[in-house]
C-alpha cells in the first residue's frame, strides 16, 4: 500500500528523477519479440527436446505395467523376451532422458545467453550514441542498474521460463483433453476452474507489475548512491559524511527492501489463492463425481481415472506461479530498458553523409557558426543567432565570464549538442552531415576533466588513435612533455592506471588527455579549460605543442590563464552568448574593452 | 549429501581448505545475518516439509475415496471425504502460502543489511583500498551478488533440506517394503555424491569467473558514463562498443561454460537413478514371476521410487546455485574481511617514530600549528623496493600562518595534504596539529579539525546549500552558508541558479562548470571556521577577475586559521604567507616567493615557466 502511494506522489515531476522514462506502448512486448525471434528456430528445436524428454520419462510408468501384466506371466513360461524387452526400454528411456535434459539445459542457455548478449549490446551501444546531456540527467548508477540487475531479471525468466511454460501448456492441453474425453461433466468444472484461476492471474499479474517496476526503480536509487559514494570517496571521508550516507542510503535500501519483500509477498498470495481453487476444484470434482457413480450416472473406473488425473492438472499451477514471476520481474525491467532505448539520440548520426572536401595545403580547416541559436532543455536562451568564422589554421582564444557562454560553443563545435537554430559548418559542411569517423578527425575536445579509463597509460592515450604504434604514442607524450614522468611509472606505459603504483595525478592526467588530442591529429582542437591543472611549465608544453606538433591546425581556446590565450591569433571576448570584443591580443590589450581589463589583472597576478 | 548450514558454527575461513568443503564453510560466515530470522527460516523450512507431507497423503485420500465409499455406494462417506480433501486442500494451500509469508520479509531484511553493511564497510575502508578496486567490482558484491545469496536463503537453503528429508524418508519406505530391491535403489547414491562433489568444484572456479567478469562489465558501463565526453570528443563509441561487446562476449563464454557443467550434472542426476530404478524394475518383475514378491508390492515399492525422482534431481541445480551463493559470499567477504582503517594508530603503529609517541609532552605545551617530524609516505601496496612518495618531510606551519606548496607534476604534493585528514596514513615520521599527533586523534576529531578542498572538486547529489554545508557538522546556518558563499565569490551564481542555494546538483542535480563547482567546494571547505585549512590548487579553474576577487575574501578566511594551500601559479602562492618547495617527495626549499625566486632554480622554472629549472 505504502509502495503505491509513493508511486502515486512520484508520478509528478521529471521522469529522469521518477527514473521512469516513457517508452512508447508495447514496446516492453516488442523488445522481448525482437530479442527472441533470431532464434524462433532454437527455441522450437528446444521446445521439442523438452516434449520428447517429458515422454521419455512418462514412458517409465509405462514400462512397469506393462512389466506386471506381460513380463511376469511370459517370464513364467519360461519367454524371458518381455523381461529383457523392458530392461531395454528401461535402458533407452533412461538414456534418452539423460542425453535430452543436457542438449536442451545446453541448447536453453545459448538461447538465454545470445538473448542477453544481443541485449546488453543494445543498452551498450545505445547509451554511447545518446547525447552527453542525457547521461548528465540519467547517471551512470542507473545504466549500471539497467545493464546489471535489470539484465539478471531477463536471465531468469529465460533459463527457467521456457521449461516452466512449456510444461504448464503441455500439462494443461493434455489432462484437460483426457478429463473431458473422460467425462465431459467433470471435464467441464476442470475447465470452468481456469475461470477464477486466470482471474487470480490477472490480478497477480497487475499487482507484481506495479510492485516488480518499484523494485527495478529501487534498487537503481541504491545503485546511484551506491556509485556516488565510492566516486567520490575523499570527499566523503574528508566531510565526516559517513554517517549521513549511511542514513540516506538506508532509507534507498529499505525501500528496496520493502519492494522485495512486497513481491515475494505477492507470490505467496497467488500460491494460497491458486492452491485454494484447485483443491476446492478437485474436493468438489470429485463430490459430484461419487454422486453420480452412486446415482449409476458415471462408472466407478472412470472416476477413478478421472481422480488420478485431477490431481496432476493442478499440479503445475505453482510452476506457472513461478513463470509468472520470472515474468513480471522481466517485463518490469524491460520496460526500464526499453525507456532507456525509446530515447532518441540528441544529436542523431546522418543519414546521408557529406564528405570533407580534401584539405588545401594547411592541415586546418575553417569553422563557421551561421547564425546559431542554442537554449539547453532547462530553458534559457544561451547562444542567440551567433555569427563566426574561423579561417583554416587560426588560433581563437575565448574568454568571459562563467555563464557566458564559452563552454556552449566549444560544445556545439564538438557536436556533443546540436543548434536549435542555425548550423555549424567545417570547411562549409554542416557538422549534423558528417559521419562520426569523419567528424572526430576534423575535430577534438580537451575537457577540464582528464578521466582515465581502465587499462594501461599507453590504451588511454592510444583512444585518440585506435591503431596507433608504440612510437607514436611515446612521440605524442614527449611532445607534451608527459613522456617522463610516464617512464617513471612502475611499468611505463604498460602501467596499469588502477594498479599498484599507477596513481597519476590530475594534472599527469591532463597532460595524457592533452598527448590523446596530439596522437588524433586533428584539424580543429578545442581545449575547453583543458589547462587549470597544469602548472606553468606544463602550460609552456602545451603552448609549444601547439606552436610545432599542432602547427596549422584551426584551434579554439578557452582558458581562464591568459597565458594561453596570448599566443592565440584572435582573442574573442563573449559576454551574455554574443561576441562583444573580437580581435588580435596586442590590438584589444591597448584598447579599454574588457579584455585589456582581464589582461591587466592576469599581470598583476603574475609578479609577485 | 547436500550439505545445509544449520549448526551456528563459528566462521573459519581457510582459502586452502579442499574446495568441496569451502563452500559450506563460506556459506557458513552467513550465518550472523541469518541469526535473527533464524526461527522464521527454520519454521518455514519446517512448514516446507509439513506441506509436502501433506501433498503426498491427498492422494493417499483420494485413492481410499474411491476405493472406499464410492465403491461401498456410501452417501455419507462421499461427503466425508471430500470434506477430508477439502479440508486438506485448504491446510496445504495455507501452509503453502505460510512458508513464503514467513521468509518473504527477512529473507529481503537479511539482503538489505548485508548491502547496508558492505556499504558501511566500504566508506572506511582506507582510500587505498578505494585506489585499487574498481567501483564496478564492489557494486555488483552490493547487488548481483546479494541477490543471489538470497536467492539462496529462499530456495537452496530450504528445498536441499525438504528434499533430504524426503529422500531419506522415501528409502526408510523402501527398505520397508523390500531391503533387496531397496539395496539396488541405493547403489547409485555413491557414484552420485563422487560426481557431485566434482561438479561442485567445477562449477564454483566457473561461477567466480563469471561473477568478476560481471564486475568488470559493470565497470565498463560505468566508465563509459563518466567518460562519455572522452568517447564522444574522440567518436570513440563504436571502439568501446566492441570492448563491451569482447567482454560480455567472455561472460556469455563463461555462463556457457557453467551451463555445460550444469547439463552434464543433470544428465548424471537424471540418468544413474533411472537406471538403478531400471533395475530393480527387472529385478522385481523376475522376483514376482518367481513367487518370491507380490505384483502390488512391486507397484508401490515403484510408486515410491518414481516419486522420489523430483527431489532427486533438482538437487543438480540446487547445488548450483548453492555453489554460485558460495562464490559471491566469498566475494562479499573479500570486500568485508579488508582491513578497515584503525581510528586511532596503535602504540606499536608503523612508524618509526614511535618511542616517543605516546609521550605526554605532545599535546600540551608543544609547538602550535601543524607539524610535519620526518614524514615519510610509500603506497601500502607499492613495491618494497621503489622510492617513498614523500621522504623525511620536515615542516612547521605556524599558528595562522598560511604555507604554499609547490611542486613539480607528480611531487607528491597531492599526497601530502592527504596526510594531514589521514586520508592516507603516513608511514613513518608523525605530524602533529598544535602539538597533538594526529595519528593519536579519533580520525572524526581530526576531520573536523581540518577542512580540505580538492583538486577535483566532487558535489553530491543534494542542494547547493547542503553541498556546502556540510563542511560544518551542522552546527553552521543561513548566515555561514552566505559568508561562505561569498569568500568563494558564488553568491552572484548560486542567486542565478532555478532555486538559489536550494536547487539540486551533483550528479542527479543540475550540472555546473568546473570553475562554479570549484568555487561550491571552496565554500564548503570554509563554512565551519575550520582550524586547519587544506586547499589542493582551490583557484585552478577560475577566471583572473574571480580568482582575484576570490582571493581577496580568502585572505581574510586565511588569517584565522593555518593553512595548507598547494598552488601552481604566482597568483595562488601570494595568498601565504611563506612558500615549500616540495621536490621528488623532499622539501627542497622553505621561504618566502621572493626569497625561493631568487634562490631556487626549480621554484623559478615551476612559476614562469622560463629557464630549465630542475633537471627535466
Amino acid at each position: 500500500m505504502t509502495a503505491q502511494t509513493e508511486q502515486t506522489e512520484q508520478r509528478t515531476g521529471d521522469p529522469f528523477d521518477r527514473d521512469d522514462l516513457p517508452a512508447p506502448p508495447g514496446a516492453t512486448g516488442t523488445l522481448l519479440r525482437s530479442l527472441l525471434s533470431a532464434h524462433r528456430v532454437r527455441v522450437a528445436v528446444a521446445a521439442l527436446v523438452l516434449l520428447v524428454k517429458e515422454g521419455a520419462v512418462q514412458a517409465g510408468p509405462l514400462l512397469v505395467a506393462y512389466a506386471i501384466d506381460t513380463g511376469v506371466p511370459a517370464f513364467r513360461a519360461g519367454d524371458h523376451g518381455p523381461v529383457l524387452a523392458v530392461a531395454l526400454g528401461y535402458l533407452l528411456c533412461a538414456a534418452l532422458s539423460g542425453v535430452l535434459q543436457y542438449v536442451f539445459v545446453r541448447g536453453a542457455a545459448r538461447i538465454n545467453q545470445d538473448v542477453l548478449l544481443d541485449l546488453r549490446g543494445r543498452i551498450f551501444r545505445h547509451s554511447q550514441i545518446l547525447s552527453v546531456d542525457f547521461h548528465e540527467r540519467y547517471t551512470s548508477g542507473r545504466l549500471i542498474s539497467r545493464s546489471t540487475t535489470d539484465v539478471e531479471s531477463l536471465r531468469e525468466l529465460l533459463s527457467e521460463g521456457l521449461q516452466e511454460l512449456i510444461g504448464v501448456v503441455l500439462s494443461f492441453v493434455s489432462i484437460s483433453a483426457i478429463l473431458l474425453y473422460l467425462d465431459l461433466g467433470i471435464g467441464a468444472v476442470a475447465v470452468a476452474s481456469f475461470l477464477p484461476l486466470s482471474f487470480l492471474v490477472r490480478v497477480y499479474r497487475r499487482r507484481a507489475g506495479a510492485v516488480y517496476a518499484e523494485r527495478s526503480t529501487a534498487i537503481a536509487g541504491v545503485i546511484v548512491k551506491f556509485a556516488e559514494t565510492m566516486n567520490g570517496i575523499r570527499p566523503v571521508r574528508a566531510f565526516r559524511r559517513e554517517r549521513v550516507n549511511e542514513t540516506e542510503f538506508a532509507a534507498l535500501n529499505h525501500r528496496h527492501e520493502r519492494s522485495n519483500g512486497d513481491a515475494l509477498l505477492e507470490m505467496a498470495r497467488y500460491v494460497v489463492g491458486s492452491r485454494l481453487v484447485a483443491n476446492t476444484a478437485v474436493a468438489g470434482m470429485c463430490l459430484w463425481g461419487a454422486h453420480r457413480v452412486a446415482s449409476g450416472s458415471l462408472e466407478l473406473g472412470v472416476l477413478a481415472a478421472a481422480v488420478l488425473y485431477m490431481r496432476r492438472l493442478y499440479d503445475p499451477i505453482d510452476r506457472l506461479g513461478m513463470f509468472l514471476n520470472s515474468y513480471e520481474s522481466a517485463a518490469a525491467s524491460l520496460s526500464k530498458i526499453a525507456g532507456l532505448l525509446a530515447q532518441e539520440p540528441g544529436v542523431p548520426e546522418t543519414t546521408t553523409p557529406a564528405a570533407l572536401p580534401a584539405r588545401t595545403g594547411s592541415p586546418g580547416r575553417e569553422v563557421t557558426f551561421d547564425k546559431v541559436r542554442f537554449a539547453y532543455r532547462t530553458g534559457g536562451e544561451v547562444l542567440p543567432a551567433f555569427g563566426l568564422t574561423i579561417p583554416a589554421g587560426q588560433t581563437v582564444a575565448v574568454v568571459g565570464a562563467t555563464g557566458a557562454g564559452k563552454s556552449t560553443l566549444a560544445k556545439l563545435l564538438a557536436r556533443f549538442y546540436d543548434p536549435t537554430d542555425g548550423a555549424v559548418r567545417l570547411d562549409g559542411v554542416d557538422l549534423r552531415d558528417l559521419t562520426t569517423p569523419d567528424l572526430r578527425r576534423g575535430i577534438v575536445m580537451v575537457t577540464q576533466e582528464a578521466f582515465l579509463f581502465s587499462g594501461t597509460v599507453a590504451e588511454n592515450i592510444a583512444i585518440g588513435r585506435p591503431d596507433a604504434t608504440r612510437a607514436q604514442i611515446e612521440d605524442a607524450a614527449r611532445a607534451i612533455g608527459a613522456h617522463d614522468f610516464i617512464k617513471g611509472l612502475p611499468d611505463g606505459y604498460d602501467t596499469d592506471v588502477r594498479k599498484r603504483g599507477g596513481r597519476i595525478s590530475a594534472g599527469q592526467r591532463q597532460l595524457v588527455a592533452f598527448a590523446r588530442a596530439l596522437l588524433a591529429d586533428p584539424a580543429v582542437l578545442i581545449l575547453d579549460e583543458a589547462t587549470s591543472s597544469l602548472d606553468v611549465p606544463g602550460e609552456r608544453a602545451v603552448q609549444r605543442a601547439m606552436d610545432t606538433v599542432l602547427a596549422g591546425r584551426t584551434a579554439v581556446v578557452i582558458a581562464h590563464r591568459l597565458s594561453t590565450v596570448e599566443v592565440a591569433d584572435r582573442v574573442l571576448v563573449m559576454e551574455s552568448g554574443r561576441i562583444v570584443e573580437d580581435g588580435a591580443p596586442a590590438d584589444l590589450v591597448t584598447g579599454e574593452g574588457h579584455y585589456a581589463g582581464l589582461h591587466q589583472a592576469w599581470r598583476e597576478s603574475l609578479v609577485g | 549429501m547436500p550439505e545445509k548450514p544449520v549448526a551456528p558454527e563459528p566462521p573459519a575461513p581457510d582459502p586452502h581448505d579442499a574446495h568441496d568443503r569451502s563452500a559450506v564453510r563460506t556459506l557458513l560466515r552467513l550465518w550472523p545475518y541469518v541469526r535473527p530470522v533464524r526461527a522464521r527460516l527454520f519454521t518455514a523450512a519446517f512448514v516446507a516439509i509439513v506441506a509436502s507431507c501433506l501433498s503426498l497423503v491427498i492422494p493417499l485420500v483420494l485413492k481410499w475415496l474411491v476405493d472406499g465409499p464410492v465403491a461401498d455406494r456410501d452417501p455419507s462417506g462421499v461427503w466425508l471425504g471430500a470434506l477430508y480433501l477439502l479440508l486438506l486442500g485448504i491446510a496445504e494451500a495455507v501452509l503453502f502460502g505460510y512458508r513464503r509469508w514467513l521468509v518473504a520479509r527477512p529473507l529481503s531484511g537479511v539482503e538489505a543489511r548485508m548491502r547496508a553493511d558492505l556499504y558501511g564497510r566500504l566508506q572506511r575502508l582506507p582510500i587505498a583500498f578505494h585506489d585499487r578496486w574498481a567501483s564496478g567490482q564492489l557494486l555488483s558484491r552490493g547487488t548481483t551478488d546479494l541477490m543471489l545469496v538470497r536467492m539462496f536463503l529462499a530456495f537452496p537453503l530450504t528445498f536441499l533440506l525438504v528434499n533430504a528429508v524426503t529422500i531419506l524418508a522415501g528409502y526408510v519406505l523402501l527398505l520397508a517394503q523390500d531391503w533387496s530391491l531397496g539395496l539396488v535403489l541405493l547403489t547409485p547414491v555413491i557414484p552420485l555424491v563422487v560426481v557431485c562433489s566434482i561438479f561442485e568444484g567445477r562449477y564454483g572456479v566457473v561461477a567466480r569467473r563469471a561473477q568478476d567478469q560481471v564486475g568488470d562489465l559493470t565497470t565498463v558501463v560505468e566508465e563509459s558514463v563518466l567518460g562519455i565526453r572522452i568517447v564522444k570528443g574522440f567518436g570513440r563509441h563504436r571502439s568501446q562498443a566492441t570492448a563491451f561487446r569482447e567482454l560480455s562476449g567472455r561472460l556469455r563464454g563463461t555462463e556457457l561454460v557453467k551451463a555445460r557443467l550444469l547439463a552434464l550434472i543433470w544428465a548424471v542426476i537424471t540418468f544413474v537413478p533411472e537406471l538403478a530404478i531400471g533395475a530393480a524394475l527387472v529385478l522385481g518383475t523376475v522376483q514376482v514371476a518367481d513367487g518370491d514378491l507380490s505384483a502390488g508390492t512391486l507397484v508401490a515399492f515403484l510408486s515410491t521410487a518414481l516419486a522420489l525422482r523430483w527431489p532427486v534431481e533438482s538437487i543438480g541445480f540446487l547445488l548450483a546455485m548453492s555453489q554460485e551463493a558460495a562464490t559471491a559470499t566469498e566475494r562479499y567477504f573479500e570486500v568485508m574481511d579488508a582491513e578497515e582503517e584503525p581510528d586511532t594508530a596503535p602504540a606499536s603503529g608503523g612508524t618509526s617514530a614511535a618511542p616517543d609517541r605516546a609521550a605526554p609532552g605532545t599535546t600540551a605545551g608543544g609547538p602550535g600549528g601543524v607539524r610535519f617530524e620526518g614524514v615519510s609516505f610509500r603506497y601500502p601496496d607499492a613495491p618494497a623496493d621503489s622510492p617513498p612518495v614523500l621522504d623525511g618531510i620536515d615542516l612547521h606551519i605556524r599558528p595562522g600562518e598560511t604555507l604554499a606548496l609547490v611542486g613539480g607534476t607528480g611531487s607528491g604534493k597531492t599526497t601530502l595534504t592527504a596526510l594531514v585528514p589521514r586520508l592516507h596514513e603516513a608511514s613513518a615520521g608523525r605530524i602533529l596539529l598544535d602539538g597533538e599527533d594526529i595519528a593519536l586523534m579519533e580520525r572524526d576529531r581530526l576531520r573536523s579539525l581540518v577542512s580540505m578542498a580538492f583538486e577535483e572538486p566532487t558535489l553530491f547529489s543534494a542542494s547547493v546549500g547542503e553541498n556546502v554545508l556540510m563542511g560544518a557538522d551542522g552546527t553552521a546556518g543561513e548566515p555561514e552558508l552566505r559568508r561562505a558563499l561569498g569568500v568563494a565569490q558564488a553568491d552572484g551564481f548560486v542567486e542565478r541558479l532555478p532555486e538559489a542555494a536550494a536547487t539540486q546538483v551533483g550528479e542527479q542535480g543540475l550540472s555546473l562548470s568546473g570553475g562554479q563547482r570549484q568555487r561550491l567546494a571552496l565554500a564548503r571547505a570554509v563554512v565551519g571556521r575550520p582550524r586547519f585549512l587544506v586547499l589542493d590548487d582551490p583557484l585552478s579553474a577560475l577566471d583572473v577577475h574571480t580568482e582575484a576577487r576570490v582571493e581577496a575574501a580568502l585572505r581574510e578566511v586565511l588569517r584565522e586559521t593555518t593553512a595548507l594551500v598547494v598552488a601552481h601559479r604566482p597568483s595562488t602562492v601570494m595568498l601565504a604567507d611563506r612558500v615549500a618547495l616540495l621536490s621528488r617527495g623532499r622539501i627542497a626549499a622553505v621561504g618566502t616567493h621572493h626569497e625561493l625566486l631568487r634562490s631556487s632554480e626549480e621554484y623559478a622554472w615551476l612559476m614562469s615557466g622560463e629557464g630549465e629549472g630542475g633537471n627535466r
